[in-house]
């Protein structure tokens, strides 16, 4: 018994240090106007952070964009994710060397994607804007992605799906190679279509994968970060292009108000719970019907 | 008319890896234009039309960006952190699946599900108490101060990963041994740990991965100009020089080898399973 505590301490010590004291503290910090400098000088404020934030604007435009982005990177990424799935779960040759170059992306550290992406969509002369006026000639002068409250979330939502689609096609082919074969050469036999194969058997027994799929990435979406930072250098124009953690991160480390910040932190870890709670109630019921 | 069955097949065949280059190509493009800008003149980073082909091609942007800059510096920094960051979170991780997966002792359940909680705290919410806790402990403007918040990240995680890796050993093989006598640490150090061996490479991937991307930490932790890691030197020295995309890039390609190389090598660890579940970068 005493041997397992060596086996714990170095972990426990680390765990409890910077995640589970952190945790707690940031509860506690959420309830005071801090002062970072002498924080016995804090003063309690109840929770009128909270109901500051959920009064502001700011934050609200923060919580909208943040949901847009989750609403629409989520279900593209589940979608074409299967889709490379599929596609790799054929009996085709170079099946390794395809997984490598999906999954490019999704090691690539995010500051470098982002500044690829905010490179790509530059006003003047960037690829993007060549491509649809000189090519495409959709529109016949520059579009200035990067200036406009809401053009510039299509490169952080096009790198959004762009770099989490090999990790949800890696996750899916996992998914899709448990599905017993005999299944499909049953159904195929009895004359059952491609399509419907994929309808009638792949997807339902694909479900337990998806309903994984669908929470993990929308947490992953209500934690983007780096990329909005990045692209919109934290809200630009006029605060309008926050998400909830670009906010969370000007409000804390730039105008030091840290009660403000961590209270926002648990607005959005209260979210991310409630949502996932309700999407696997949901993904869970359709099981049944 | 009708087509024979082997006719039809080739052309979904046909079709299948018509579908997946495309893919491909989406998927690399970007990179491919990165590394095309990389090899750029000044002069030429905004030429239009835009070439998908360097000319005229030059390696200066590397060498400006390994030499003039600190991006050498930096990548000795990114990679001592995340090679310490990654031995230790293998070792001390590898240790506490261990005792949850064998030993008993009191409140093994309740701490294990305390670990578990840090699997679902979005990491970023952490950063305000961590800066002030590291700013007591003297651990602000240091690469130790990095080292042990990527460690503790990572804990829940990987305990959770390595915890079924030594379930799956038989246990007559750790009985023999401590019937002959053999300490639970020998008992764990020469028979469990070498039979865990893909799990730990899927620990060291994705502890490395992590480590060698991480941002908001290092962004707020490091104000030192000597002490960054490379996504913080990348991010600033972008924002410094608006338009200098070639040498940007040329650093950029020069951090995004080595995690090629590690993904590379550890591959097909991972691949085989589920295992990247829940690690999402």
């Amino acid at each position: 018994m005493g041997t397992a505590w060596l086996f714990l301490i170095p972990g426990v010590a680390l765990f409890a240090t910077f995640v589970l004291g952190p945790l707690i503290f940031s509860f506690r910090i959420s309830f005071y106007d801090w002062n970072i400098i002498n924080s016995g000088d804090s003063i309690w404020v109840g929770l009128e952070n909270y109901a500051r934030a959920l009064g502001d604007p700011i934050f609200r435009r923060a919580v909208l964009n943040t949901a847009a982005y989750a609403l629409v990177t989520v279900p593209a990424q589940i979608a074409l994710g299967l889709g490379v799935a599929v596609l790799l779960n054929q009996a085709i040759r170079g099946k390794s060397l395809f997984r490598v170059l999906y999954y490019l992306p999704v090691i690539t550290p995010w500051v470098i994607v982002s500044l690829i992406f905010e490179f790509i969509f530059i006003g003047q002369g960037g690829l993007a804007n060549y491509f649809l006026k000189d090519v495409l000639h959709v529109t016949d002068q520059n579009i200035r992605w990067l200036a406009d409250p809401i053009l510039t979330f299509v490169p952080i939502f096009l790198l959004g799906i762009w770099k989490g689609v090999g990790w949800t096609a890696i996750i899916a082919l996992a998914g899709l190679q448990a599905i017993p074969r005999e299944l499909h050469e049953a159904s195929s036999v009895d004359g059952a279509s491609p399509w419907a194969r994929f309808r009638y058997i792949t997807l339902p027994l694909m479900r337990p994968t998806l309903v994984f799929l669908t929470v993990v990435l929308t947490i992953g979406g209500f934690n983007a970060y780096i990329s909005n930072l990045l692209i919109t250098n934290g809200g630009d124009p006029l605060d309008k292009t926050h998400f909830i953690l670009t906010l969370m991160y000007e409000a804390t480390f730039t105008r030091l108000d840290f009660g403000y910040g961590a209270a926002i932190s648990y607005l959005l870890m209260f979210f991310v719970l409630v949502m996932s709670i309700f999407q696997i109630q949901l993904l869970r019921r359709r099981v049944e019907l | 008319m009708t087509i024979s069955p082997r006719t039809r097949s080739r052309a979904a065949r046909a079709f299948v890896y018509a579908l997946l280059i495309l893919g491909v190509v989406i998927v690399t493009l970007p990179f491919w234009y990165t590394v095309v800008t990389s090899l750029k003149p000044q002069a030429f980073v905004f030429e239009i039309p835009p070439r998908l082909w360097p000319s005229p091609a030059t390696i200066s942007n590397y060498v400006e960006a390994l030499t003039k800059e600190n991006f050498g510096l930096y990548f000795l920094n990114s990679l001592f952190v995340a090679t310490v960051a990654t031995g230790l979170t293998v070792v001390i991780a590898a240790m506490m699946a261990y005792a949850f997966a064998r030993l008993e002792f009191p409140g093994k359940e309740v701490i294990f599900y305390g670990l578990l909680l840090g699997m679902m705290i979005p990491p970023v919410m952490l950063i305000i108490p961590q800066f002030i806790i590291a700013k007591n402990l003297h651990l602000l403007d240091s690469l130790t101060g990095l080292i042990v918040v990527y460690i503790s990240m990572n804990l829940s995680v990987q305990t959770f990963l390595l915890r079924g890796f030594f379930e799956g050993i038989p246990k007559s093989l750790e009985e023999a041994a401590l019937i002959d006598g053999a300490s639970q640490w020998v008992i764990f150090r020469r028979i469990a740990l070498p039979l865990v061996r893909p799990g730990l490479a899927v620990v060291a991937i994705f502890t490395f991965l992590y480590s060698w991307d991480e941002f908001p930490w290092a962004h707020v932790a490091i104000k030192e100009t000597s002490k960054r890691t490379l996504p913080i030197g990348i991010a600033l020295f972008q924002s410094a020089h608006l338009t200098e995309w070639g040498q940007v890039f040329a650093a950029s390609i020069v951090a995004i080898v080595p995690v090629v190389i590690v993904f590379a090598v550890f591959q097909r660890h991972f691949i085989r399973g589920d295992v990247g579940s829940g690690m999402k970068g």
